[in-house]
């Protein structure tokens, strides 16, 4: 068994006397799926934002992609490149054009020379299925599109490890499916993905294993027939529950 | 009964009642003041074409000056007045507290009295000093410090306005804060900055007038000044209506240019 990926250890996150993340400790295999779930305001963004530090943790260990992140001497930027995130409202530089917006961090951050990096960002883009928007503003594309040009621009770094921060939530329902394809190829060639998301048929389909988060803690988990189909804690029943039957 | 007419009007009846008034007072303003106003004196003062004429060239020499003391202080505005705003934004308590301490300093004086301080405080405080470029100089650093202190605001607003979104997708691709900053958080704040700092311009050109506390020579005089000192030769008014004019000409095309950026920036 190798060296997992991702490891965190007994993770806390206070903002004020608000106590987010209340001992997290997760382990991420390399090339595994790993899809994050729990009512919103539980912590699971804020897991997520904790790994590459947009967040600073208040206590806890993480290591990830081979770095130690909580070790105040890290490289915090060489560890970045190694870590691609993906978030819900996309975030796309709006002065770039869509070819800029894949090929300025491999030019400014890995140094490639300019035909390099389009060559490049033209393939991811050709992966994602969003083509002759090269010189489009990102304003002039739908939600789907955008998106998909977002996890276009952190692929082309080269990452060991994706995560994603609820990348359908901002979507319209009929533009959700190209995105979700886009993440089960990405899952099917090996890479390595963390997931916060409440797209439970997605959990269910491409995980390896399904984290139930409530209350800043892991109170379930394990693979999705398990946790999405039988979920042994009362908290985590109540939760499928309404996210499954919303009408009741 | 009056309530109960007006009760009965419609919508669009008490709007252009309403219209009716305010117009007809503005007529009966003007049509009083056209009435006692002298225009035979009005004329005599204001629009004498010979003393207009005589002004010409030297005028342009004034003009020129009134530019160059608007241009150099807007650059050294800029000059000092980014940095300033950088600092503000900084998450270094140290850099933000000089910052704002610097901009409610210097915006909250009154740029006469700041040139006061640099025409004359700061020569007796350092004997021997002297500025280079001459009364230059001293506009470059007394309007200036003043320009600086608004243009800091400015860019720091334009700075913040950029959506967090941005900062935090630059960082997770591995961008340090400086080169997040430089390629993505700048380009993205001066487009959001050129409008108010056109209208910045605008007020410099105007201000640029209070340069005349320096002592000014003929040839450093600007256009204020100038037109000050053919009304007193003249005994006339004439030329302040030329220098006015004369202002116009740049400021009212400067305003047209800000609004225009502004409706782009709106359409986004």
């Amino acid at each position: 068994m190798s060296e997992p990926l991702v490891s965190i250890r007994d993770l806390h996150k206070r903002f004020g006397g608000n106590e987010v993340l209340r001992g997290i400790d997760l382990e991420v295999a390399e090339g595994e799926v790993v899809c994050v779930i729990g009512p919103s305001g539980s912590g699971k963004s804020t897991l997520l934002r904790c790994i590459n530090l947009l967040e600073d943790p208040t206590s806890g260990a993480i290591g990830a992609a081979g770095h130690d992140m909580t070790d105040p001497d890290v490289d915090i930027d060489a560890a970045r490149r190694e870590i691609g995130m993906v978030f819900q409202h996309f975030n796309l530089f709006s002065h770039l054009s869509i070819l800029d917006n894949v090929a300025i961090a491999q030019r400014r951050v890995l140094g490639r020379d300019r035909k390099a990096a389009e060559d490049e960002a033209r393939r991811r883009l050709h992966e994602v299925g969003v083509e002759d928007k090269d010189h489009d503003r990102p304003g002039r594309l739908s939600g789907g599109q955008q998106q998909r040009v977002a996890i276009a621009r952190a692929l082309a770094m080269g990452p060991k490890l994706m995560l994603f921060d609820e990348p359908t939530s901002a979507l319209d329902p009929e533009l959700v499916g190209d995105v979700l394809a886009v993440m089960k190829g990405l899952a099917a060639d090996g890479m390595t993905m963390i997931v916060v998301t409440h797209e439970m048929g997605f959990a269910r389909e491409v995980a390896d294993r399904v984290v139930f988060i409530d209350g800043g803690v892991i109170v379930e988990q394990g693979p999705p027939a398990e946790v999405l189909t039988g979920p042994r804690t009362e908290r985590a029943q109540s939760f499928l529950h309404r996210v499954l039957h919303p009408a009741d | 009964m009056a309530v109960q007419t007006r009760g009965r009007l419609t919508p669009r009846g008490r709007r252009r009642l309403a219209r009716a008034t305010q117009y007809t007072v503005v007529m009966a303003a003007i049509a009083v003041a056209a009435a006692l106003a002298d225009w035979g004196r009005i004329a005599e003062s204001f629009l004498r074409a010979d003393i207009a004429a005589a002004m010409f060239p030297q005028v342009w020499t004034a003009f020129g000056n009134t530019v160059a003391y608007t241009l150099l202080a807007f650059a050294s505005g800029m000059v000092v007045g980014v940095p300033i705003a950088l600092m503000r934004t900084s998450g270094f308590g140290p850099y933000r507290w000089f910052a704002t301490a610097y901009v409610e300093l210097f915006r909250g004086l009154p740029a006469l009295l700041v040139l006061f301080l640099v025409g004359f405080g700061v020569p007796q405080a350092f004997p021997g000093l002297q500025y280079p470029g001459g009364v230059y100089g001293q506009v470059a650093l007394g309007l200036g410090l003043t320009s600086s202190a608004y243009i800091a605001e400015s860019v720091r607003a334009g700075i913040q306005a950029v959506p967090r979104g941005q900062v935090e997708a630059a960082r997770s691709l591995g961008m340090s804060h400086t080169r997040t900053m430089v390629t993505v958080v700048l380009p993205q704040a001066i487009r959001i900055v050129v409008p108010p700092l056109t209208n910045e311009l605008v007020l410099l050109t105007k201000d640029s007038s209070l340069v005349f506390v320096l002592g000014v020579t003929t040839g450093t005089m600007e256009l204020t000044r100038f037109a000050r000192a053919e009304l007193t030769a003249n005994a006339n008014a004439t030329p302040l209506l030329i220098g006015g004019l004369l202002y116009l000409l740049v400021t009212v095309p400067l305003s047209t240019l800000a609004r225009r950026l502004e409706d782009k920036e709106g359409r986004g």
